[in-house]
């Protein structure tokens, strides 16, 4: 057998990390990419990237960090990855920083540190506000360097359209479309890397994630056979301002670094918000969490924006929308602008408006999809993940493995704020260790794959792609596209109710319907994007099936799903020891017995098959509800 | 904010080696539409001013908050990216181009591999040992030696500098000031420096520093700001300290 060969799907941090790690240990590496890999959504990430550093005399640890992902994440992770991610952050950070990447600095040139949402101890790594985009510079540099020395060949402008899989199942490479030539080709390889990226788009616009986040590679690995977990698990970053094409993300970093929200006390008050005096400003955050102010989690804090702008009906919108001040004001600017400088500019090209002397007008986005690909593990003696082990982020499809945001593993019920750019990097790195141990334990007498198997899905995506071109249907998949964006906002979105949700799964179906009709709108044979799109837009409606299915299905509220019918609420004014807050946590615990799990969804012609799975507690059992009052 | 007809002229092109024709659009839309909004609504319904239904026009665009470089074209004669350019400050009809001097694909959408080769040329990177902890960061760095590097460390490679550049083209070898600022980004690192010789070397061959110019035009166009032109003189100074170095250099 010659030297194995492998496949990553997806140039952004985990792709990109996955490559590096691959390619080091002498295996060579094929990379696919839609677009060059630097332009991937990972730029996107401004705020930072946790690691527990402690050196900010705060006596931060790496237990807490853990305990702070595990509770964040409402216990529905598994344990041993979270614990093994933690401890192993510092290294990552380290060796970003040997990359050149250009971390902020304290005054005697260590790596600075912020405070950011969901924790009390500045343990966030940043680079300016653009940590995301530093970073994947950072791993783009270190890919270009292999490529040069021919250990990496990059193939950008293709796009991933199934996998080829032998007769007993194992993924042995994949079949990709030139998106300029329109060519369809089978790409063999003894071990598959999908590090796609998230599924925002599903919610577009109202979505914070760049137009290439369909979440269409994932779906295909899906279709296929590999299971989803989780997906009805959707953050919706609480702060971000309104687009026509997306919603712009408003850092997380801009409340840790002292912004304050609020809304004006009086229904309807339209004064400019400078004129609003002190005490007739309702600084809603800080009432309804006062340990952790302006800086709660990000679900309580979209909840609360929620309730604040669609209950209570102080939304300061004119047309009644969902908007709410994020206020910097009081804030010395040049403080503020370096350490916020990227994202307020970001407000003022934008809005048209300097955050330095307006208040910003936010509200809650689509923005990170916590669930993903299920990916397995193996737990190490000391209660981690065993170094090396070829289950570590594989699949379900022997040779398939999967990292970064289109993965299920780190964030449970809910992400966070900078941990993503961790998981993505770290995920990334165990997945190309785990492959290069996958690679090493194939029996070298393993038979090439046989010719009929790519010969036959290379024309299957080409007959997929004939009917498209010619279908002349009433739609085009543009105007199919915005009514699912509108469809999951409004009913599979921050507040989910059961009547909703089915009937939001029927009306997936009738797209599923009328996609498999509409007109492209033009035949090109050359860079036709609206092929790429309907195609993308296919695996899109399969994907939010999913989502809605699991919605339905998990009748409790955690992390960030939430349905209020099921809501257990803590009783107001009690506390551990008190009658009334024991019989909640016996309510807790029994919710937990009957719903802390795993969802699995497996795909089915007729919708998918939903399933659950244990979780791994081995780390911290769920002993205390959360808590953020 | 009310509805009102945006009017734009959009230069088309059909394939690589076919001729590059004009169509004119009038798309009803709000002023706080920029341009990568507008051409995602006249995608759903691309009809001419003339009532004629054409191909969807074909651009690259992602992250729509000018980070990820994807959008840049000429917009009014001016090479920027699409996501940032308001049409409340556009002069109407808004004219649109692909980025000149990089080879068309199709309509807006240009091949800008030539700045992926121009960072390998000049060894945009740092060579490290491997991608695992060496329980060792890189050396400290000051904030303001951070902060000068910063402004080099976020160009997003859109192209709008090579575009704008008289020197660069495909007529000719010169790497464009892109890759060059990301040699002097490189050169400033702690460790990035063991290399200098080598990027410097790099950029004092052919199609090297001393194309460039001095036209300026790359550090006007720059949507990121980057002192590009202030890149190229420190270059100028460390390859001059080079060719005497090389000159007496040990034998």
């Amino acid at each position: 057998m010659s030297t194995p060969n492998v496949i990553v799907i997806g140039g952004g941090l985990g792709g990109l990390w996955a490559t590096l790690r691959i390619a080091d240990a002498g295996f060579p590496v094929t990379l696919f990419s839609l677009f060059e890999v630097k332009r991937s959504h990972s730029v996107c990430a401004q705020g930072g990237i946790n690691a527990v550093l402690d050196t900010k005399g705060q006596h931060d640890s790496i237990r807490q960090h853990i305990i702070d992902t595990i509770k964040g994440g409402e216990y529905l992770a598994n344990q041993p990855p979270v614990k093994a991610m933690c401890e192993d952050a510092p290294g990552l950070i380290r060796t970003f920083e040997r990359m050149g990447v250009t971390f902020s600095r304290t005054p005697e040139g260590l790596l600075d540190q912020r405070l950011f949402g969901g924790v009390k101890n500045k343990r966030t790594c940043f680079a300016g506000a653009s940590t995301g985009q530093q970073l994947l510079y950072g791993v783009d540099q270190q890919v270009r360097r292999l490529e040069s020395e021919g250990k990496v060949v990059k193939h950008e402008w293709w796009e991933f359209l199934s996998l080829l899989l032998d007769a007993d199942g194992v993924c042995r490479g994949i079949v990709a479309m030139d998106l300029k030539s329109l060519e369809v080709r089978a790409f063999a390889a003894d071990a598959v890397v999908v590090a796609s990226g998230g599924m925002g788009q599903l919610y577009a616009p109202k979505s914070t994630t760049s137009t290439n986040s369909t979440g269409a590679a994932a779906s295909r690995c899906y279709q296929q056979g590999a299971w989803m977990a989780n997906a009805e698990f959707f953050q919706f970053h609480p702060t971000a301002m309104m687009g026509h094409d997306k919603n712009r993300l408003m850092s997380e970093a801009a409340r840790g670094e002292g912004g304050r929200i609020w809304v004006p006390k009086t229904p309807g008050d339209r004064r400019p918000p400078k004129t609003i005096p002190e005490a007739e400003r309702f600084y809603f955050l800080e009432e309804f969490f006062p340990a952790y102010g302006n800086t709660v989690a990000r679900d309580e804090a979209a909840r609360a924006i929620w309730t604040v702008t669609r209950q209570m009906g102080l939304g300061i919108d004119s047309d009644g929308g969902d908007r709410v001040y994020l206020d910097l004001t009081h804030l010395d600017a040049a403080f503020i602008g370096a350490r916020l400088g990227a994202i307020l500019e970001i407000y003022r090209k934008f809005a048209g408006v300097d955050p330095m002397t307006e208040p910003m007008e936010i509200f809650p986005a689509a923005h990170y999809g916590m669930g993903g690909l299920w990916v397995d593990f193996e737990r190490s003696a000391d209660g981690g993940i065993q170094p090396d082990s070829p289950r570590n982020h594989a699949t379900n499809i022997p040779g398939l493995y999967a990292c970064g945001e289109c993965d299920y593993a780190y964030h449970g019920a809910n992400r966070l704020g900078a941990n993503s750019l961790l998981s993505a990097s770290y995920s990334g790195r165990v997945a190309g260790e785990s492959v290069v141990s996958y690679l090493k334990g194939l029996s070298p007498d393993r038979g090439a794959l046989a010719p009929e198997i790519p010969q036959a899905e290379v024309a299957r995506q080409q007959t997929i792609n004939v009917e498209l071109m010619r279908a002349e249907g009433a739609d085009t998949p543009y105007l199919i596209q915005k009514e699912l964006g509108a469809l999951m906002t409004a009913k599979v979105g921050v507040v989910r109710s059961n009547p909703e949700l089915e009937s939001a799964l029927g009306e997936l179906q009738v797209l599923r319907e009328r996609l498999s009709n509409a007109r492209l709108g033009e035949s090109s044979t050359w860079a036709n994007q609206s092929l790429a799109f309907a195609r993308q837009l296919r695996d899109m409606i399969e994907l939010a099936a999913v989502v809605t299915k699991g919605a339905l299905a998990r009748d409790e509220c955690r992390g960030a799903h939430y349905k209020p019918a099921f809501h257990i609420p803590i009783p107001e004014g009690t506390f551990a020891g008190d009658p009334a807050f024991e019989a909640y946590r016996d309510r807790w615990h029994a919710n937990n017995a009957q719903w802390l799990k795993t969802t699995i969804a497996e795909y089915a012609e007729d919708g998918p098959r939903l399933s659950y799975r244990e979780v791994d507690l081995s780390v911290c059992p769920p002993t205390e509800p959360r808590d953020y009052r | 904010m009310t509805e009102q007809p945006i009017h734009l002229r959009i230069r088309r092109q059909d394939r690589p080696d076919s001729v590059p024709y004009w169509q004119e659009f009038a798309i009803r839309g709000r002023p706080d539409h920029n341009i990568v909004s507008l051409l995602m609504a006249l995608r759903e319904h691309p009809v001419t001013v003339s009532g004629e239904r054409v191909d969807p026009v074909v651009w690259e665009h992602n992250c729509m908050e000018e980070v990820c470089g994807a959008c840049a074209m000429l917009i009014n004669g001016v090479p920027r990216p699409s996501c940032s350019a308001l049409v409340a400050e556009l002069d109407q009809p808004i004219r649109l181009e692909p980025l000149p001097k990089f080879p068309v694909v199709r309509d807006l959408l240009v091949d800008r591999r030539r700045i992926d080769q121009g960072l390998k040329q000049v060894k945009a990177w740092i060579k490290i040992d491997g991608v695992w902890d060496t329980h060792e960061g890189a050396p400290r760095i000051g904030p303001s030696e951070w902060a000068a590097n910063y402004l080099y460390s976020r160009c997003m490679s859109c192209g709008c500098c090579m575009a704008a550049c008289p020197q660069f083209g495909p007529h000719s070898a010169f790497l464009g000031p892109a890759p060059l600022a990301q040699a002097r980004l490189m050169n400033a690192h702690p460790t990035g420096r063991y290399d200098k010789t080598e990027r410097l070397h790099a950029i004092m061959a052919d199609g090297g520093l001393s194309d460039c110019g001095n036209a300026q035009n790359c550090v006007r166009v720059c949507p990121k700001e980057i002192p590009l032109t202030t890149a190229i003189g420190e270059l100028g100074r460390q390859t001059t300290v080079q060719l005497i170095k090389d000159l007496f250099g040990p034998r």
